[in-house]
């Protein structure tokens, strides 16, 4: 199937600003289901509100655009209801780790078999550029004029101590890497968390003087490096990417199917 | 017989004009200057000749606006 099968193309051209990091995300992730040969019908996306939950309204596949932080609470009663089906759960910053903060470390604690995508541009866009828990110390938005004085959550860090059993990090600028990184995220059974590094040109770039979607890029480019590479180590400021956690747990419908066998022994 | 493995050849740039926001991203990345903006600030293919075919524009256009169709 051509990439163009998957997407709704009576909603485009879509709604994000030019040079929105969020359409890059799009772009990677039709090109990960259709390496993954998948059909429309075993997808389902569940998103909540914000610029990046637009996404699922451009998707053609099964899709519920739910309420603000909401998203996983919603994909883990489809998935527990229909085990079957793949669930892919795309969210901004503020979506999951401000409003839905509790629903994203108990889903990563239950290692239920969903794929969170947090598109992390580091702002509310959608309500007009208030910071975050993930702007990070010194950033200016709207609601901090004279800059941020919080520290931002490490997202990889708060999923690996949440329990999630597949963690990586990418960013727009990297997509052949970022369209692997989800893919293997949707193929891992367990709670997989892929954080991707958008821009936002409109509110984040603007308010921070980083210039238009290609100096962020540019940036993403040049402060990034590898997971475990020797620039790392010489230059600890760099943001790494690639995956970081991979492992193999329980999976909780699975985990929940024995319970309701050990319920019903005898009974029938 | 060495088999010889061909490289994909450019037959055209198939760019969605109404899907173009001219945000500049893929003529900023193309790694041999074959993209531009044109004075509607919608991404055209001025030098096709010089595609290697790598897809980099495909790949990052957040509007889905560009394909690379080869041969």
């Amino acid at each position: 199937m051509a990439v163009k099968d998957f997407i709704r193309e009576r909603f485009f051209p879509h709604i994000w600003c030019p040079g929105c990091g969020h359409g890059i995300v799009l772009n990677s992730l039709l090109r990960a289901v259709e390496s993954l040969g998948m059909s429309k019908n075993e997808i389902v996306m569940v998103s909540g509100i914000g610029c990046s939950s637009r996404i699922s309204g451009y998707l053609d596949f099964h899709t519920l655009h739910t309420i603000h932080g909401r998203a996983l609470a919603f994909a883990t009663g489809v998935k527990l209801s229909r085990p079957e089906l793949n669930l892919i759960v795309p969210m901004g910053d503020g979506d999951a780790l401000a409003i839905g903060g509790n629903h994203f470390i108990h889903a990563a604690r239950r290692n239920i078999d969903l794929t969170a995508i947090v598109m992390n541009n580091r702002i509310y866009g959608m309500t007009g550029g208030q910071f975050s828990p993930l702007s990070g110390c010194g950033v200016m938005a709207t609601t901090a004029p004279f800059a941020t004085v919080d520290a931002g959550f490490d997202v990889v860090e708060l999923a690996r101590a949440a329990g999630a059993t597949f963690v990586a990090r990418s960013t727009a600028y990297h997509v052949q890497q970022l369209t692997k990184l989800l893919r293997d995220a949707i193929l891992h059974e367990g709670f997989s968390v892929v954080e991707v590094l958008t821009q936002c040109p409109t509110y984040f770039g603007r308010r921070n003087k980083m210039g238009g979607a290609v100096e962020m890029l540019k940036w993403f480019k040049e402060n990034t490096t590898p997971v475990g590479s020797k620039a790392k180590a010489e230059n600890p400021a760099l943001i790494e990417r690639g995956i970081f956690v991979q492992k193999e747990m329980p999976e909780y419908c699975k985990a929940y199917d024995q319970v309701i066998e050990r319920a019903q022994k005898g009974k029938k | 017989m060495v088999e010889t493995q061909t490289k994909p050849k450019l037959k055209e740039h198939r760019i969605n004009r109404a899907w173009c926001k001219g945000c500049g991203i893929c003529v900023a990345f193309c790694p041999k200057q074959v993209l531009e903006l044109d004075d509607q600030d919608k991404a055209v293919a001025a030098r096709p000749e010089d595609c290697i075919a790598c897809k980099l524009c495909e790949l990052r256009c957040p509007d889905l606006a560009i394909e690379i169709i080869t041969e």
